[in-house]
């Protein structure tokens, strides 16, 4: 347990992560997945990840929740909830906060699924700490599963997650972390594999839940134009980093940072010509065993000179009032 | 002669509860897919979109002949599969090759990246060396030295590039891909289109892509088909059914595309009342309880399927 609060967050922050880092071990070495990672959640507000596969988004997400893989280690940093310190919690700790305070929905629904138990079976087993009846857990998950729009709800119960689609299998999921009332929500793509109808009808839901029980959702998304209707802050990763931060608007609109401004240049959704090339940032991730000196983004980065090579850029204000990490965003740079 | 025709396609599964639904005389199995008809051209992309559940890829696993259809034909480079025996699908299987929808789920976990790449040279009797498995790890974008690595040590991104290898693996006619890129970020996004668009110019490979991704259908496929419990509600090319659709479940669905600004807030066809089963169907036209624009005749007669031209649908009041 921890309780050293130095520096206590403020009232309307739910969870501050503070310069956190997280490696993996591996045969072939030490991959460095998260490196000294800065960002609150504050209460009752949609805080969007977005960045390349394998720039650590999930990483992120399953140290919120204290299911990092067992290869993993927190290197340095803290994440502050109330009084704990999230990245130092017991095992039996943690056994208290998962499934009350935070719960999470994976980006494959199979990770939290249970291939052997049938649905019902599975929705009963969450609100093992509910002190009501078995039918009354029994009515209270089928009311969960009509809330996703499962059809048929009351007979899904007896189905095992093989004869669900894939979609359905992602809403079941979804109706059982809604189930437990969560104070943070991790959703790690929670939408990808539904249709666009009934992705916004989940997001519809999401932002009524979090109005409802004023909860926070962490959301992690490919997916830009479902970040910028449901998000109100968005972070931007690349290569185990948080590149740029800022409200929704400010990144959408007025992006700085290189990376951010490629990534949204890519959106197929942005170009209005159809086109069977589609944009791509060329180059790939950098080797996060052996994490670049300077900028991490610098061998893929159009605008990269000199300076980017040598020195690792910190987090300076934007123009909108984002933090950006990139040394064009230095106010020292403009006076030069 | 197209590459695969498919002709009043049905596929049945037992029903969950069947004890329950035995006991109030109810049937103890339900189409999932009712009588779906189309075709691909070599070189050519069909997109498949719909309501989740609808039996997308339930229609993917059947051409594949994981599930016996219930009845329907299903040709295949001039030959009829619908009832091929084993030994004709171990032939057929390197003609056709699958990408799931689940990326982490749909690889064994216990072998590595390597051998997972060119375990279907493997089964077919080809040699998969370290060579081979390095030259489709880089087709996909994945440096050699995630040869040694296991599946769970994989973001979803990379593992979504891994079953594009293995499906490149035997050089297909017919690649079908469930969800090939949900997982991905844009740019990876583009890259295995491109890498997919660029294999179909080369070879000429006919690819049936089942997607929720409306962007991607508008820039990567020829036609698309529009599924809505178990059926087809509309089918065309791509661009003249972006340009102006017919059938109200395609408009509701097209709309419903978000676009990447805060501010943006586009009129949208909303959906409201529950979503129908295949158990249960609604009389009339499937989609009448939900459709914006139903009137009362639409929940007594099944419309029919209407061709006009290179597209149709399904619709007694067009839009
Ligand atoms: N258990 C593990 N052991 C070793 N490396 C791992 C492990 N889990 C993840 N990694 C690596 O850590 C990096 C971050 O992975 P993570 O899953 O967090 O990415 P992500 O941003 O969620 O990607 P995606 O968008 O593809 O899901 C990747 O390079 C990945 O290969
Ligand atoms: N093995 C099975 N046994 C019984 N029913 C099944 C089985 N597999 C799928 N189903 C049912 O068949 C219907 C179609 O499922 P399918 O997986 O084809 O949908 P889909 O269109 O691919 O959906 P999604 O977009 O969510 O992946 C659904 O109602 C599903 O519950
Ligand atoms: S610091 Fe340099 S290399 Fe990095 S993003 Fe900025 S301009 Fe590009
Ligand atoms: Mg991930
Ligand atoms: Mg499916």
């Amino acid at each position: 347990m921890s309780t050293q609060s130095t520096a206590a967050p403020a009232d309307d922050t739910l969870l501050a992560v503070e310069g956190l880092s997280v490696d993996f071990e591996t045969p072939r070495g030490t991959i460095h997945a998260l490196r000294d990672i800065d960002l609150t959640v504050p209460k009752g507000k949609v805080l969007g990840i977005v960045g390349e596969s394998g720039c650590g988004k999930s990483t992120l997400a399953y140290s919120l929740i204290g299911l990092l893989a067992e290869n993993a280690r927190v290197a340095s940093g803290a994440i502050r909830m109330g009084d704990h310190d999230l990245a130092r919690l017991a095992p039996s700790a943690w056994r208290d906060l998962r499934g009350t305070r935070i719960a999470m929905i994976f980006q494959d629904p199979m990770t939290a699924l249970n291939p052997v138990t049938t649905i019902g079976q599975q929705m009963l087993d969450i609100q093992y700490r509910d002190r009501i009846g078995r039918n009354a857990k029994r009515a209270r998950a089928i009311e969960f599963l009509e809330q996703v729009q499962i059809p048929d709800a009351a007979s899904k119960l007896a189905a095992y997650p093989h004869q669900l689609s894939g979609g359905m299998r992602q809403r079941v999921c979804i109706a059982m972390a809604l189930l437990t009332q969560p104070d943070l929500l991790i959703a790690d793509e929670p939408t990808t594999a539904l249709d666009a109808t009934l992705e916004m009808q989940i997001v519809a839901l999401l932002r009524d839940l979090q109005r409802k029980f004023g909860c926070s959702v962490v959301f992690v998304s490919h997916h830009l134009g479902t970040v910028a209707e449901l998000c109100d802050d968005v972070a931007v990763m690349y290569a185990g980093e948080v590149v740029e931060r800022g409200t929704a608007r400010a990144l959408f609109h007025d992006p700085q940072h290189p990376y951010t401004q490629a990534l949204l240049d890519c959106d197929p959704a942005r170009i209005k010509v159809a086109t069977r090339t589609l944009p791509t940032i060329p180059g790939t991730l950098p080797d996060l065993r052996q994490p670049p000196a300077g900028c991490a983004f610098r061998a893929r980065c159009p605008r990269s000179w000199g300076r980017c090579e040598r020195d690792h850029p910190p987090l300076y204000p934007g123009a909108a009032g984002q933090r950006v990490r990139c040394h064009l965003s230095d106010p020292a740079e403009d006076a030069a | 002669m197209s590459l695969l025709e498919v002709t009043d396609l049905r596929i049945r599964y037992a029903r969950q509860g069947r004890v329950r639904a035995a006991l109030r005389r109810e049937p103890h199995d339900f189409e999932a897919v009712s009588g779906v008809s189309f075709r691909i051209d070599a070189g050519q992309t069909l997109g498949l979109v719909g309501e989740s559940g609808s039996g997308k890829s339930t229609i993917a696993r059947t051409l594949i002949g994981l599930k016996k259809p219930a009845s329907g034909s299903i040709r295949f480079d001039g030959q009829e599969i619908s009832a091929a025996s084993r030994r004709d699908w171990a032939r057929l299987r390197r003609q056709m090759s699958m990408m799931w929808q689940d990326p982490v789920g749909s690889l064994s976990p216990r072998l590595t990246v390597g051998s997972l790449v060119t375990e279907p040279l493997r089964i077919h009797g080809m040699t998969g060396d370290r060579a081979e498995a390095e030259r489709l790890l880089g087709l996909v974008g994945l440096p050699a030295e995630y040869i040694s690595r296991y599946p769970h040590q994989l973001s979803g991104g990379q593992a979504r590039r891994v079953g594009v290898a293995r499906a490149l693996a035997l050089d297909p006619k017919l690649l079908i891909a469930d969800e090939p890129t949900a997982g991905l970020d844009m740019s990876v996004q583009g890259e295995v289109l491109n890498l997919l668009n660029e294999v179909q110019k080369r070879t000429g490979v006919a690819v049936l892509v089942i997607t929720h991704n409306l962007n991607l259908v508008r820039h990567v496929t020829d036609r698309m088909a529009i599924m809505y419990l178990g059926r087809f509600v509309e089918e065309g090319p791509t661009d003249r059914i972006f340009d102006h659709s017919h059938h109200p479940y395609t408009a509701a669905l097209l709309s419903a595309n978000p676009e990447p600004d805060p501010d943006a807030r586009g009129a949208r066809v909303t959906l409201s009342g529950e979503v129908p089963s295949p158990v249960n169907r609604p009389s009339g036209c499937d989609f009448h309880p939900r459709c914006p624009w139903s009137r009362p005749e639409c929940g007594k007669t099944v419309p029919d399927w209407v061709p006009e031209g290179d597209r149709g649908h399904r619709c007694m009041f067009p839009l």
